[in-house]
Order: structure tokens, then C-alpha cells, then sequence
């Protein structure tokens, strides 16, 4: 009977071993950096034909704008696209790796990706992050059984819907959608209710702003409109411009020579063997 | 066993962004509209700009609940001192007032950012900048709130106050026109809207000069 601890190889995942630290720092008041959050509203509604899904354009961190113009609609299969809100190294991480394995999935079937398959990918993935991994993701997609639209978690729940929203902007979104929403939708009527709803997210909530982003999935085939509408220019350009001088103010000018400590003989060979 | 925390808190922040200028003959003071809290907006038409004497005007960012009650008091001691000395405050005056009344209440403090603009007695423009508890400073410029982050460091590149440390001790007033000026202001306010999420709506750009005072409006961004 040996007094020493077995050595077992870490089986992967999160190890809360500096939890216990971090709480007493943050006692201490030194606190953890922030996330950078996209502080979103992403749509999604089911029309005649497949499915379109919307995002907003804007990613802050806290309460300044770190991109004005940034893309939320991620590719996840040739007929499956995926909305992101919530930490954006987290959104973009996980929807990268399940396209990934989605594509792998296609190489070893030899057939089209399913929605299903991904939303399982997807929701298994968060579950056994407990919620760690900051992702609430609103999935669309057509393939062989029909269009699909469903709502993931952070937990690792998911919802199927005929319309839905995520994100800071959702409940502005929403409001809209439950005004206006209808089955059999054609595609100009479910492109503008989903550029309204984004704009109403845009308008009336901070989290939310920029350009509207829209992506259509049909049997046929997929259209990404990227800035699809534009509803905030820079509201003023000075006519003059500003100069900026290019040097420093000098308050002082001190010049110390170094000494050498080192005395250099001249000639010899740089390496004798 | 640990000291238990406050599960209220008596303050919000309704967020937005407030810059003074000042120049030979004039001052501009420039605030924007939107109020908010949390992510959402209350309203995008809420002045921020109070006039408290002929040639004193003063913008405040931060808890405006606490602004309202802190003008109210600035009004009815500037009513007071009207009774009693036959004149209006003049600005250094109402900025000493300003200081005291915020000093005053140093144990539960007025959550209010102020900027002080206006004209002196010798009718050049001064500006004026505090901190919540009442510290304030005779500045040629200054910007407090959300956005005063973004339009500070830029303030200072145009307008370079020159160094306080240089001998001889120089003026602060700003050599440009008061229609550069403006100008200046509305471009701080458009960059400033494009990365401050609280700061938008619309621009309230305020103008004391010796005729008077002169009020303008620029739109922003609304999202």
C-alpha cells in the first residue's frame, strides 16, 4: 500500500482549480478583464420558402463600441447559417468547430447537412459546459425534411419555433414579430418584418446598433445580404478636417553617454575554430 | 463572516455626455439628449443644459434625479443672493456656490458630473469642471460624462492647453473663433455617438456670448 497519489491525466474540459484564487482576489477588489460582448439582436422567422434569419452590425465591451461593423450570421453548412449572441469568442469558437464537424459528417455520409445535426452538435456541446461557454444562438437552415429554426441556450436548451429572437434586442425584436407575423410569408414581406424587427433592436435598444444583416436559406440555395440596409451614417464630417501636429511638446532635453564596459580589440578572427 | 453588501442602491446612471468651451468673448456648453438606463433608452429629448444666471449656464451628466434637485438648490440660493445684493451671480461666484453645494453633501453625494460655462466679469469666457463631491478647477475646456473618454484626449490634441508646468503661467482661453468652435464641439459629439453606446439622439449646443445667450440642436446618431 503506496502513500503517493496516482497521477491521472487530465480528461479534458474546464478545471475550476483557480476558482477559490480568483474569488479571493476579487474580495481583494482586483477583478477579472471583461468579455467582449456582442450585445446583440439576432431574428429568425420561417417563410413560404425556407427560412431568413437577420443580426444587427454592432460588438461592444461594456458600454464602448469595439466594432461598428461586425458580422453575427455565421456559415455552418452550404444550407445552414447560424446567428450569434453572447460572448463573441465564444459564438464564433463554437459554430466554427461544429462546422467543422458538420463537414466531416458530410465526407463520411456523402449527404446534406441536416439542421437537426447540427442543433444536437451544437446543444450537446453546451450542456457540458454548464453554461460556461456564452453562447445563445439562433440556428436556420433548409434540408431534405423541410426548413428548420431553432433557439439554443447557453445551458444547452433549445427551442423550435416558427419565429424567434435572441440577444439583448430581443424583447424589441419580439414585440414586432408577435405584431406582425404570419405563416406563408413570402420572401420580400420576410425580409422587410426581419429588417424591421433588427431595426426596432437598433433604435430602441443600446446594446444594439449599426447595419442590418440578412441571410435567406431556400431549397435552391442560400443569399447572404451583408448591409442590407445601412440606417446610421456619421451624422456630421467637419467641411475643414483637423491637423494634428506630429511632435510632442519637449519640456526637457538631457543626454547621459554610456560608458563602455567592454574593451574592444581590434582585428582577430570573429570565430577560431 | 463576511460584511454584508447592499442588495439597493439609491443611485442610477441615466448616462450621456456634457463638453464646455471657452474663448475670448464667448462660451459654448454642449450636451447631448438621450437619457437611458441599463440598455434602455427613457428618452431622446431630455436637456441636460441649466441655466442658473444671465451669463452662467451649467451641463450635467450622471443621475439626473440628483441634477434636478442640485439645480433647484443652485436656483433658489442664486434667488436669495438676488435679494439680498441687487444683482445676478456672476460665473466665478455661481462656481464657488457650486463646489459648496456639492461639498455639502459629501456623505451621500449628488451623482452629478457638472461643467460650468459662462462669462466673467470682465466678459471673457471660463469654463469651470467638478467631480460629484464639489473639486473644481477654472479649465479652458473640459468634457465630463459617458463620452468624456473618447472627446477628452481629443480636446486636448485641438485646443492643447498649454502646460501648467511652463513659467511664465499662460492664459487657458482658446485662440479660436466661436464658430470654429461650434464646429469642433459637433465633431466631438459625432465621434464621440459613434463609440459611447449612451451618448446619441441629438446634440444641444448652448452660446454665451455678450448679446446674450444663443441655443442650437444637431441630430446624432439614434441607435
Amino acid at each position: 500500500m503506496s502513500n503517493s497519489v496516482i497521477e491521472v491525466p487530465p480528461k479534458g474540459g474546464f478545471s475550476f482549480d483557480l476558482c477559490k484564487r480568483n474569488e479571493l482576489l476579487a474580495k481583494k477588489g482586483v477583478n477579472p478583464p471583461s468579455f467582449r460582448k456582442t450585445g446583440t439582436t439576432i431574428v429568425g422567422l420561417i417563410f413560404q420558402d425556407g427560412v431568413i434569419l437577420g443580426a444587427d452590425t454592432r460588438a461592444t465591451e461594456g458600454p464602448i463600441v469595439c466594432d461598428k461593423n461586425c458580422e453575427k450570421i455565421h456559415y455552418m453548412a452550404p444550407n445552414i447559417y447560424c446567428c450569434g449572441a453572447g460572448t463573441a469568442a465564444d459564438t464564433e469558437a463554437v459554430t466554427d468547430m461544429v462546422s467543422s464537424q458538420l463537414q466531416l459528417h458530410r465526407y463520411h455520409t456523402g449527404r446534406e447537412s441536416r439542421v437537426v445535426t447540427a442543433l444536437t452538435l451544437l446543444k450537446r456541446h453546451l450542456f457540458n459546459y454548464q453554461g460556461y461557454v456564452s453562447a445563445a444562438l439562433v440556428l436556420g437552415g433548409v434540408d431534405v425534411s423541410g426548413p428548420h429554426l431553432h433557439t439554443i441556450y447557453p445551458h444547452g436548451s433549445t427551442d423550435t419555433l416558427p419565429f424567434a429572437t435572441m440577444g439583448s434586442g430581443s424583447l424589441a425584436a419580439m414585440a414586432v414579430f408577435e405584431s406582425k407575423y404570419k405563416e406563408g410569408l413570402t420572401r420580400n414581406e420576410g425580409i422587410e418584418l426581419v429588417t424591421e424587427a433588427i431595426c426596432s433592436g437598433i433604435f430602441n435598444d443600446l446594446g444594439s446598433g449599426s447595419n442590418v444583416d440578412v441571410c435567406v436559406i431556400t431549397k435552391g440555395g442560400k443569399e447572404y445580404l451583408r448591409n442590407h440596409l445601412q440606417p446610421n451614417p456619421r451624422t456630421y464630417t467637419s467641411s475643414k478636417g483637423y491637423s494634428f501636429p506630429k511632435k510632442t511638446e519637449v519640456l526637457l532635453t538631457k543626454i547621459i553617454p554610456l560608458k563602455e564596459k567592454v574593451e574592444i580589440i581590434g582585428g582577430g578572427d570573429a570565430m577560431e575554430e | 463572516m463576511t460584511k454584508q453588501q447592499a442588495n439597493w442602491s439609491p443611485y442610477d446612471n441615466n448616462g450621456g455626455s456634457c463638453v464646455a468651451i471657452a474663448g475670448a468673448d464667448y462660451c459654448v456648453i454642449a450636451a447631448d439628449t438621450r437619457m437611458s438606463t441599463g440598455y434602455n433608452i427613457l428618452t431622446r429629448e431630455y436637456s441636460k443644459i441649466c441655466k442658473l444666471a444671465d451669463k452662467c449656464v451649467m451641463a450635467s451628466s450622471g443621475f439626473q434625479a440628483d441634477v434636478k434637485a442640485l439645480q433647484k438648490q443652485l436656483a433658489a440660493r442664486h434667488l436669495i443672493y438676488q435679494h439680498q445684493h441687487n444683482k445676478q451671480m456672476n460665473c466665478p461666484a455661481m462656481a464657488q456656490l457650486l463646489s459648496n453645494t456639492l461639498y455639502y453633501k459629501r456623505f451621500f453625494p449628488y451623482y452629478s458630473f457638472n461643467v460650468l460655462g459662462g462669462l466673467d466679469n470682465e466678459g471673457k469666457g471660463c469654463v469651470f469642471t467638478y467631480d460629484a463631491v464639489g473639486s473644481y478647477e477654472k479649465v479652458g475646456y473640459s468634457s465630463q460624462g459617458s463620452g468624456s473618454t473618447l472627446i477628452m484626449p481629443f480636446l486636448d490634441n485641438q485646443l492643447k492647453s498649454p502646460s501648467p508646468l511652463l513659467l511664465p503661467v499662460q492664459d487657458a482661453v482658446t485662440p479660436l473663433v466661436e464658430a470654429e468652435a461650434v464646429n469642433l464641439v459637433k465633431t466631438v459629439f459625432a465621434s464621440a455617438s459613434e463609440r459611447d453606446i449612451y451618448t446619441g439622439d441629438k446634440l444641444e449646443i448652448v452660446v454665451v456670448t455678450a448679446d446674450g445667450i444663443r441655443r442650437e440642436y444637431m441630430e446624432l446618431r439614434k441607435d
